[in-house]
């Protein structure tokens, strides 16, 4: 009798350095040595990209030596444990995976190996002890240590991966070494770069001025009249702000998804004739650039803008100042999120089999009755995802109520000036962002029931060749109805911001000029050097679009790699998992913004002032549409798909690369197009991370807003519009279609 | 025993490659990374973007410091700034109202210095400095007052104010526009200006006789002005050069330093505690008081009043010496506590009232 690591092609008792045995424990184990010995344990001060230290004294330099010479040379001891916890999983190798002590060994030094690795980092920082009581306990310390480096990186990676192996071959999810690996890939990351920073940043809420922790005085600020009161019933006085935002982002949830059905509806179903026009037209205002979207609708519906002054001239109605407040915001907030209902939406739509329709008209239902009892309860999870998404983006939004809110005072305004106002109160802001993120878990948790445990796969493995039936033609018309005012608005405000770029000063000079677009795009060609970008714009131009190129794949893949895990996979704590996941979405950018200093400007994790830091926060804050997408997406693939590929003998890598990956290509566009054209246009967060080297679009721009040079920002904005529509073109021809049976696929 | 060969293995046979390679990022790393013999800076700036980059380029082209700017409203770099404490990652702060730089040096976010251009100062811009035991010093002043549209005025026959009291007429309700105290340094210098002029009763009063005239409290304190530029308001209470801004620009916007006298900002510029580059630093604070560089605003279309009494006021700048100016005291306005009182007061006993 022989086990698999006695067959003949290894030696016994030690299998092949190269056979194919515990390939993924060899990989990441030898990574993880990697980084120990040879690459710089800390981080250069010059920021991730810079190579500086490969010629600035490596490896004997102590800021660039790697972990072994840190121990050896520089005398710091409390790294040994590191290279014991690598050396233990050494003896793995020659173990067969069907050993106790191989799971054993990993669970141990990878888990053990990750926790001091990371522990250590925050234990000693920069001036010695991370936290006070430490020297307290211990006395003054002479040690400190940088922010952690390549080297340290790829330790603790490797650590993760080999804890995930030993889960794995411990038999959790049936062994499935790249799905438990996925798992703590994803869960880590969420918690370093979701969790920490939000954390840092709501602990304030339990703190005083001084602070102390004093828990009744955030008993006392949360039940504040401010925020709950209900003044607007009995008198001309506003109600809390938690009422409403409560208000504000159900109308804005309810609205966008009826309008993201409507769209996805006349686009799948109808004999519409150009189709191609309505999505690009209805795609357009998930690109706006801030602030801009705002003084369009100003010049429009303001006290003097068009549509007043023509009521003026034509009904004799005074004007006035109506769009500010509730309207405004709602008109300016459904305009701005109804393309990602769209997005979530269409995939959706699309997917739901015609066999059910027929099914349902064969058993003599009229057109009108199968569309409410069959299709539309089978689009449930994109309305309930749609939905979320709009509810939370409303809520978290907060430049269309800074500027067409009015007097309206809604909890992401309050936030931001609780955090940057006159007050400066982080205390009151962490305690409102707490309020906000109570309204996100129930909008979560409701939508959760309201799907219910029922299944919603309607792609399976049979025969489908079928083709939808047209819209009854009743439903037809609502759809028309209600889609033809946004994209006449859509694009009404839209032309007016090309042409805001092309005039003196936007809404009151209106004589041709170019002089913005010279500003901020001229190129000069001069005979000593060439071609000079000699634009101010041009250096934030290119920053952001290196950043967003980067972001958008990883932020779509990790995306979907969390739907994945979140449909397909059982594991414990999933729905706390499923919930931190949208923390850092839900949560206003101001927050997010200054957690991530509050968390990322000290050892071990020093990022600030870099590019990683952007495209960190981008990643992590716009995932959760990658999530929400994908798993409507997936929750209409039939299971029955991976269990046929997983027992013809595919690995689950496979399995998800081939089998479902094609069949989420519009859940994966929704996910690059949004991530692409959030990272360009994101504003709150970025004002505190961006640095002279990693200037962003955006910023520049609100610079501009702030003092009045809208010629100036709009041309900018005007480009970015561009750039980002040839952006999703190019991600719609790069991703390509889905093809489900003979029905007519869509590109945007 | 345990082996790993695999370690020597991979080198063979791409040793020659590898070491070329190797050769050749070094060379280019040795010409990627330029050399910054005379220094660097990091510079945050909190007024508007041209005046950040010509003080910027100009403080290069005099030193030979790289500079590394980051532009920011005021509110948000005195929230960067403290979320960056424990690592202070900025050099030097320059510019935006400056009651945020009076918070900084009260948290001990800011370093004191003394510069030698001190002497060649106002005396309402060492004011800051003194209070604050150096941390801070004024570059510029900015005179509280308020903008008209004077199209919709006349489309309206209403008459032209000239003081802070006309503003309670009955004739201007609900054409004015201010920013909440609470969120604006414009409207909490309004306030406290007014305590000032009239008195904590008075001051108060005021306030409230205001409120009923006010259409709309905006969240930004330049908000104001900017509408009414668009004609979306008649008046917008802000800073005299924040109008006359707007008027350059083209928009039908008059400017009024109000009778009675009116408090005033000044703009300020701090070195942050923890500088990794001190000495450039302070290199910059005696740059940004040299009387020629405060001179060169007026090419950026900022009209503040300069610190340096040599300095040239540019001609569209509002006449300091026609503004009746209080004496504002930055010292006890600009504290915490005295802010944090003034601004419940007003939420308690103005925000509340009927309009």
């Amino acid at each position: 009798m022989t086990t698999p690591s006695f067959s003949p092609e290894t030696t016994p008792g030690f299998p092949g350095i190269f056979s194919k045995d515990n390939l993924n424990l060899k990989l990441w184990l030898g990574i993880a040595w990697l980084g120990f010995l040879i690459l710089p344990w800390y981080a250069a001060y010059d920021g991730f990209w810079s190579f500086i230290w490969v010629t600035d004294g490596y490896p004997t330099f102590d800021e660039y030596s790697p972990g072994i010479l840190q121990i050896t040379m520089h005398d710091r001891w409390w790294l040994w444990p590191v290279a014991l916890f690598l050396l233990l999983p050494l003896s793995a190798l020659s173990w067969s995976k069907t050993d106790p002590r191989y799971a054993l060994t990993l669970l141990f030094s990878g888990g053990l190996g990750f926790a001091f690795t990371l522990s250590q980092g925050f234990i000693l920082g920069l001036h010695g002890w991370g936290w006070e009581f430490l020297g307290d306990v211990f006395g003054p310390t002479e040690q400190k240590q940088f922010g952690m480096g390549y080297g340290a990186l790829l330790v603790c990676g490797g650590f993760l991966f080999m804890f995930t192996q030993g889960l794995a071959a411990r038999g959790a999810i049936k062994g499935d070494v790249f799905v438990c690996g996925s798992i703590g890939f994803c869960i880590v990351l969420v918690a370093i770069f979701v969790f920490f920073p939000v954390g840092r940043i709501l602990i304030n809420s339990l703190q005083d001025d001084e602070g102390n922790y004093v828990f009744s005085l955030f008993l006392e600020k949360i039940t504040s009249h401010s925020i709950w009161g209900l003044d607007c019933f009995s008198s001309n006085l506003s109600c809390g702000v938690a009422w409403n935002s409560l208000l504000m982002g159900v109308l804005v949830g309810l609205a966008t998804t009826v309008l993201g059905l409507a769209f996805a509806l006349l686009v799948t179903r109808t004999g519409m004739q150009a189709k191609g026009f309505v999505r690009t037209a209805s795609l357009l205002p998930i690109i706006t650039p801030p602030f801009v979207i705002g003084l369009a609708l100003i010049l429009l519906f303001g006290r003097a803008g068009a549509v007043n002054v023509f009521l003026e001239w034509a009904f004799g109605i005074p004007p006035s100042r109506w769009l500010y407040g509730l309207t405004g915001i709602l008109i300016a907030q459904i305009l701005a999120f109804t393309p990602i209902a769209f997005l979530v939406l269409i995939g959706v739509v699309e997917a739901v089999s015609p066999s059910m329709e027929e099914a349902s008209q064969t058993l003599r239902a009229s057109r009108w009755q199968t569309f409410w009892t069959v299709s539309l309860p089978l689009m449930r999870p994109g309305l309930a995802n749609a939905f979320l998404l709009g509810f939370i983006e409303s809520l978290a939004d907060f430049g269309n109520p800074l500027v067409l809110g009015g007097q309206y005072e809604v909890l992401s305004t309050q936030i931001f000036f609780a955090i940057v106002g006159a007050q400066g109160d982080p205390g009151m802001a962490a305690v409102l962002a707490i309020v906000l993120l109570m309204f996100t878990l129930t909008a979560f948790y409701a939508q959760r029931r309201w799907l219910g445990k029922k299944s919603y796969a309607t792609v399976t493995g049979k025969g489908d060749a079928g083709v939808h039936v047209r819209l009854p033609k009743r439903v037809a018309w609502m759809a028309y109805l209600t889609a033809a005012p946004f994209l006449i608005m859509s694009l009404v405000v839209y032309g007016m911001i090309i042409f805001g770029g092309f005039v003196e000063t936007w809404g009151y000079k209106h004589n041709f000029t170019l002089k913005h677009y010279i500003a901020e795009f001229s190129l000069h060609w001069s005979e000593q050097y060439g071609l000079l970008w000699e634009g101010a714009a041009w250096n934030s131009f290119w920053t952001t679009l290196q950043i967003s190129a980067i972001s958008a794949p990883l932020t779509a893949g990790l995306g979907l790699l969390t739907a994945y895990i979140l449909v397909r996979q059982k594991f414990w704590g999933k729905d706390i998992f499923e919930f931190l996941t949208m923390l850092s979405f839900a949560i206003p950018g101001t927050v997010i913004g200054v957690g991530y200093i509050l968390a990322f400007n000290v050892p071990p994790i020093e990022i600030t002032g870099t590019g990683v830091i952007l495209v960190v926060c981008f990643i992590f804050r716009n995932m959760p549409t990658g999530i929400r997408a994908g798993i409507a997406a997936m929750s209409q693939l039939d299971p029955s798909l991976d269990e046929a590929s997983l027992t013809l003998g595919a690995k689950s890598f496979t399995t998800l690369r081939r089998v479902l990956l094609p069949l989420l290509r519009p859940a994966l566009v929704a996910a690059l197009v949004f991530s692409f054209v959030r990272a360009m246009t994101a504003i709150s967060a970025v004002i505190f991370l961006v640095s002279a080297d990693y200037d962003m679009a955006t910023s520049y721009i609100l610079g501009r807003v702030e003092f009045g040079d809208y010629g100036l920002a709009i041309a900018y904005s005007s480009v970015l519009i561009l750039v980002m529509l040839a952006a999703i073109g190019l991600i719609q021809l790069a991703v390509g279609k889905r093809e489900l049976g003979r029905r007519e696929s869509f590109e945007f | 025993m345990v082996r790993f060969p695999f370690l020597f293995n991979l080198s063979e046979g791409v040793n020659m490659k590898m070491i070329r390679l190797a050769l050749l990022s070094m060379l280019f790393f040795m010409v990627a990374v330029p050399s910054f013999a005379a220094g660097r800076l990091t510079y945050y700036c909190s007024t508007d973007i041209p005046w950040c980059e010509l003080m910027k380029k100009e403080f290069e082209k005099r030193t030979g410091i790289r500079v590394a700017m980051t532009r920011a409203s005021s509110g948000e770099t005195l929230t960067k700034i403290r979320a960056e404490k424990s690592n202070p990652k900025g050099d030097v702060w320059w510019g935006g109202t400056g009651d945020p730089h009076l918070q900084a040096a009260e948290e001990g976010l800011s370093q004191p210095y003394n510069s030698p251009k001190l002497s060649e100062l106002h005396d309402w811009a060492k004011t800051p400095h003194t209070a604050t035991g150096g941390k801070t010093v004024g570059i510029y002043l900015g005179a509280l007052g308020y903008g008209y549209n004077k199209e919709l005025l006349a489309k309206k026959g209403l008459p032209a104010p000239k003081c802070w009291n006309d503003l309670l007429h009955s004739a201007y309700k609900d054409e004015i526009m201010m920013a909440y105290p609470s969120t604006s340094g414009t409207a909490y210098t309004t306030l406290a200006s007014m305590v000032q002029l009239f008195g904590e009763d008075g001051g108060f009063n005021y306030m409230k006789g205001l409120h009923k005239n006010i259409s709309q409290y905006t969240k930004s304190g330049s908000a104001g002005i900017k509408a009414s530029a668009r004609g979306e308001i008649t008046i917008g209470v802000v800073f005299v050069h924040g109008a006359v801004k707007q008027a350059t620009k083209g928009f039908p916007i008059e400017a009024v330093a109000p009778c009675e006298g009116t408090g005033y900002e000044i703009g300020s510029a701090s070195i942050i505690k923890g500088a990794r580059n001190l000495e450039s630093a302070r290199k910059f604070i005696d740059f940004a008081l040299t009387a020629d560089v405060q001179s060169m605003s007026a090419q950026v279309k900022s009209y503040q009043v300069p610190s340096n009494k040599n300095a040239v006021s540019p001609p569209e700048a509002p006449d300091v010496s026609s503004i009746k100016l209080i004496d504002y005291n930055h010292a006890l306005y600009g504290s915490k506590a005295e802010r944090t009182r003034l601004l419940k007061k007003w939420d308690a006993e103005v925000k509340v009232l009927p309009r």
